[in-house]
Formats: structure tokens, C-alpha cells, sequence
């Protein structure tokens, strides 16, 4: 049986009729159409489908969706505000913490998360709060110094050179 | 059986479903995760007790530390009492699973899931943690030696609810440790784990408990460790005989984490560790939070 639920997202509401197994992740994804959140392993694993409800992370894979009723969701459709990309994204373009995208969503979400709780972390605090997200492209290099970027500020607008010293593009030879 | 979902406002709405076969979720990361890998389906019948107010916060009663069943590894972590008096509980709550997993899953869920590998299970039991069931016919306090039964088994009869976890003071002069073998630094399971708790006194330990995770069917402690140590100053070789007491007493099994065989030698390299650890907090020194990665590669434990 459909039970009849409104969901907060991204600051709007939505009323959706949800059986009781559905996870937020699909609820979100086919009930509300904001795909932006991405299933990995459907098992916690992955980080994919990482969310912040009312501001905390979560595997929105293994969350029931009827749960976060009358809670805050945000997903990466959220991140940014009014901006189209925000600091944070901008500088996982700008340092290259981007290659097929996929892990990307969820990532952003756990460094937002990361960020607001200690805005200013090591390399070592910065490994750790991504940790429970997967990348099978970058090697995370490029991840870590986007959110080392993010975290001192000033992340110039696209279409800008990159101001960062570690800012160069992979060599790719031949 | 059609599916039914309901949210719990007080203990006693939760109890009155799980009377009438509900299931309880809180955060879900166990519930839900061994759903999608297989373990059990969902049920059909769903309690979330994720919003009751007075399953939620620490609070310090005098005697006792008592932790709401809802009450999150994350919280537990950031917790100062809990840093302080029960360091060996913030040493598992700081490595269970990510950062999302301590920041939605709970105390009662982690302690009625009954893993013989979760992180805070030996804390908990060598901190002579209690844990308070309610039921609609009423509440029984049990000790977690009475609580796990196996694997994933409890002795709790269906229609109980984990309300609460009460911890005892530790006496003055008691420092406490946990430490697991790990393969990566989250999203990991403990491959071998071991807790000690310890007091010490003028420079003689007066008391012990240590127990051994992922090594046997339940947590369990080690008597024979505990003998070991009490009574002694709490040098090499009484650390030496503590932790081979506790490989002599696992029971391991081999897994994709580890074969039995590697269990048990590993068993009495934790052992030490854990046992180092907390008898350098006992003296007042310093160990970092989480102790697994304190102490890795810590020329001190001789490896």
C-alpha cells in the first residue's frame, strides 16, 4: 500500500505517494526527477547517492524515503543556491576533481558536509570526510585539492585561468 | 501482508506496533544495508523511531553515564564525557563505518544488531554496559554478556525496545582502549579487535577487563587476559602473557577478511595494543582518538 508523504527538498516540497521500502534515493530520483544523485552499490558502500538530511550525510540508498518526511534533504540540485555552480564545484572543475562525474554528486555532498563542520581541514581530515565515497577516475588527487581550494576561499568564477599553483592540467603524453 | 509504515512519536506508540509485529528503523544502516545485501528481506511491518524525544541525549545520572538508545556514533564521539571517562567508546564510534554512517546510525540499533565484529561492542561490555529493554508488559535491565546470544542474535524477545545504554563511572585511575586490525580507514569492519580496560592504582593494576571482537560467535571478555594483568604493574611481560592469553581464547573463523589462522596471530598483536593504549590513558598520558590508527606503526608496540 501507497502511503501519502510530502517531502523537502532543496528548500521545496513535493507530495509523493511512497511504498514503504522505497529509499529516499529512488524516491528522489523517480518520484521528484532530480537525478542528479546517482546509485552506485545500493548498499552503503559507495557514496553515490550521498544526501545531507536536515544537514547531515546520508546514504540515501539505505534511507527510507518515508523517514525524511518533515526533514530537510539537499541534494547536489541544491548545492549551489541560486549560483548554476557554486565555490565548492568550481574548484572540483578547476582542479580537475572530475573525470566521468559519476562519484561527483555524492562527493560534493560529504565535502559540503565536511566543510561546514570544520571549514578549514587538513589533507589528512580531507581524506577522511570523502572516505566513504568511491572514485574509480581521478585517484582523489584532484578531489582533495578542490576542497583544500574551496576551504581557503576565493575560487575564481569559470572561464578564469586557475589561480591555483597545483592547477595544471594533467601531462598527457604522446 | 500489505506494507505498513508508521512514525513513532513516544516509546509507548512504538511499543503498541511493535506489539503488533512492527519492526523497528532508526538510522536504518543496518536495517536497510541487510536488506539490499540479502540478510533478511524488509519487513513488513515498519516502526520508525527516529523522532522520539526521550530516546535521544547523554546524561550523566551520578553513578552512570546513560546513553539514549538513539544517540549517534557521531554524537557519542564528539561527546567530552564520553572522550574522557569512556575513551574506549570513542574509539569504535570514531571508526564504524563513514561519516554518514555515524551520523545516522545509533547506539540501539548498533547494540540489538549483535555483530560479533561491531566496533563498540567490547567498549561497551568491558565498560559493564547495561542495556534497558521496554516492552508494553514493562522493563528489564540486562546486562550485554545476557544480551548476545550469536550472531546477529539476541536475547530480547520480539516485542522489546532498546530504550537506553547505562555505563557505571569508571573508578578514578582507569584508562581505556580500543583498537582494530583494519584494512582501510572507513567503511571498514573490524578484522580483529580488542578492548582493555584497565585501573590503575600507586602503579598496580587493579583491575581488567579485556574482550576480543570479530575472534568468536559473540564479543566476549577474556578471563584469562584479565587474570594476567591484575595485580601486575602493567609491564612488558605481563602484557605479553595478557595478549597471548587472548589469542589462546579466539575462536575465529576465516572469511574474506581474514583466514582463522591470521586471526589468531593478529589477535595477540591488537591485544597488545589495545592494552598499551589504555594503560598509558590510565597514567594520564595521552593516546589519540581513535587508538587503531594511534597506534598504527607505533615504533612503541614493537612493530
Amino acid at each position: 500500500m501507497k502511503i501519502s508523504a510530502t517531502l523537502r527538498v532543496n528548500g521545496t516540497s513535493y507530495p509523493v505517494e511512497l511504498d514503504p521500502h522505497v529509499s529516499l534515493l529512488r524516491a528522489v530520483r523517480d518520484e521528484l526527477g532530480l537525478t542528479g544523485s546517482k546509485e552506485g552499490c545500493d548498499d552503503s558502500e559507495c557514496g553515490a547517492c550521498m544526501m545531507l538530511l536536515d544537514g547531515k550525510p546520508v546514504n540515501s540508498c539505505s534511507y527510507l524515503a518515508l523517514q525524511a518526511e518533515g526533514r530537510d534533504v539537499t541534494t547536489i540540485e541544491g548545492l549551489a543556491g541560486d549560483e548554476e555552480v557554486g565555490p565548492l564545484q568550481r574548484a572540483f572543475l578547476q582542479q580537475f576533481g572530475v573525470q566521468c562525474g559519476f562519484c561527483t554528486p555524492g562527493m560534493l555532498i560529504s565535502a559540503t558536509a565536511l566543510l561546514r563542520a570544520n571549514p578549514d581541514p587538513s589533507d589528512e581530515e580531507i581524506k577522511i570526510g570523502l572516505s566513504g565515497n568511491l572514485c574509480r577516475c581521478t585517484g582523489y588527487d584532484g578531489i582533495v585539492k578542490a576542497v583544500r581550494q574551496a576551504a581557503a576561499g576565493g575560487v575564481p568564477p569559470l572561464g578564469q585561468p586557475p589561480t591555483h599553483a597545483d592547477a595544471t592540467p594533467p601531462h598527457h603524453a604522446g | 501482508m500489505s506494507r505498513s509504515f508508521t512514525s513513532a512519536a513516544t516509546v509507548e506508540e512504538a511499543l503498541a506496533a511493535i506489539d503488533l509485529g512492527a519492526r523497528p528503523v532508526a538510522g536504518g544502516t543496518d536495517l536497510v544495508v541487510g536488506a539490499r545485501q540479502g540478510k533478511a528481506p524488509l519487513p513488513d511491518a515498519i516502526v520508525a523511531i527516529d523522532r522520539i524525544d526521550g530516546l535521544t541525549g547523554i546524561r550523566n545520572d551520578g553513578g552512570a553515564i546513560v546513553l539514549g538508545a538513539l544517540v549517534t556514533h557521531e554524537a557519542l564521539v564528539a561527546d567530552a564525557t564520553v572522550r574522557q571517562r569512556l575513551t574506549a567508546l570513542a574509539d569504535a564510534c570514531a571508526i564504524v563505518g563513514s561519516h554518514a554512517t555515524r551520523a545516522q546510525g545509533t547506539i540501539g540499533g548498533n547494540v540489538m544488531n549483535a555483530s560479533p565484529a561491531m566496533d563498540t561492542g567490547g567498549p561497551l561490555l568491558c565498560l559493564d554496559a547495561a542495556v534497558t529493554l521496554r516492552s508494553q508488559a514493562g522493563e528489564r535491565t540486562l546486562g550485554l554478556a545476557e544480551l548476545w546470544a550469536g550472531p546477529g542474535q539476541t536475547t530480547a524477545s520480539p516485542n522489546e525496545l532498546l530504550t537506553a545504554v547505562g555505563i557505571p563511572v569508571p573508578a578514578a585511575g582507569t584508562g581505556s582502549c580500543y583498537v582494530r586490525l583494519e584494512y582501510r580507514r572507513q567503511m571498514e569492519i573490524a578484522v580483529v579487535g580488542a578492548t582493555a580496560v584497565l585501573t590503575v592504582v600507586d602503579g598496580a593494576v587493579t583491575d581488567a577487563r579485556i574482550a576480543i571482537t570479530a575472534l568468536a560467535p559473540t564479543i566476549r571478555r577474556v578471563p584469562g587476559a584479565e587474570a594476567a594483568l591484575v595485580g601486575t604493574d602493567g609491564g612488558a611481560a605481563a602484557i605479553a602473557a595478557a595478549a597471548t592469553a587472548t589469542a589462546e581464547a579466539s575462536t575465529p573463523i576465516s572469511d574474506v577478511r581474514g583466514s582463522a589462522g591470521y586471526r589468531s596471530a593478529m589477535a595477540e598483536v591488537i591485544a597488545r595494543r589495545a592494552i598499551a593504549g589504555a594503560l598509558t590513558r590510565a597514567g594520564g598520558g595521552s593516546v589519540e582518538i581513535p587508538a587503531s590508527q594511534a597506534t598504527f606503526g607505533d615504533p612503541g608496540s614493537g612493530r
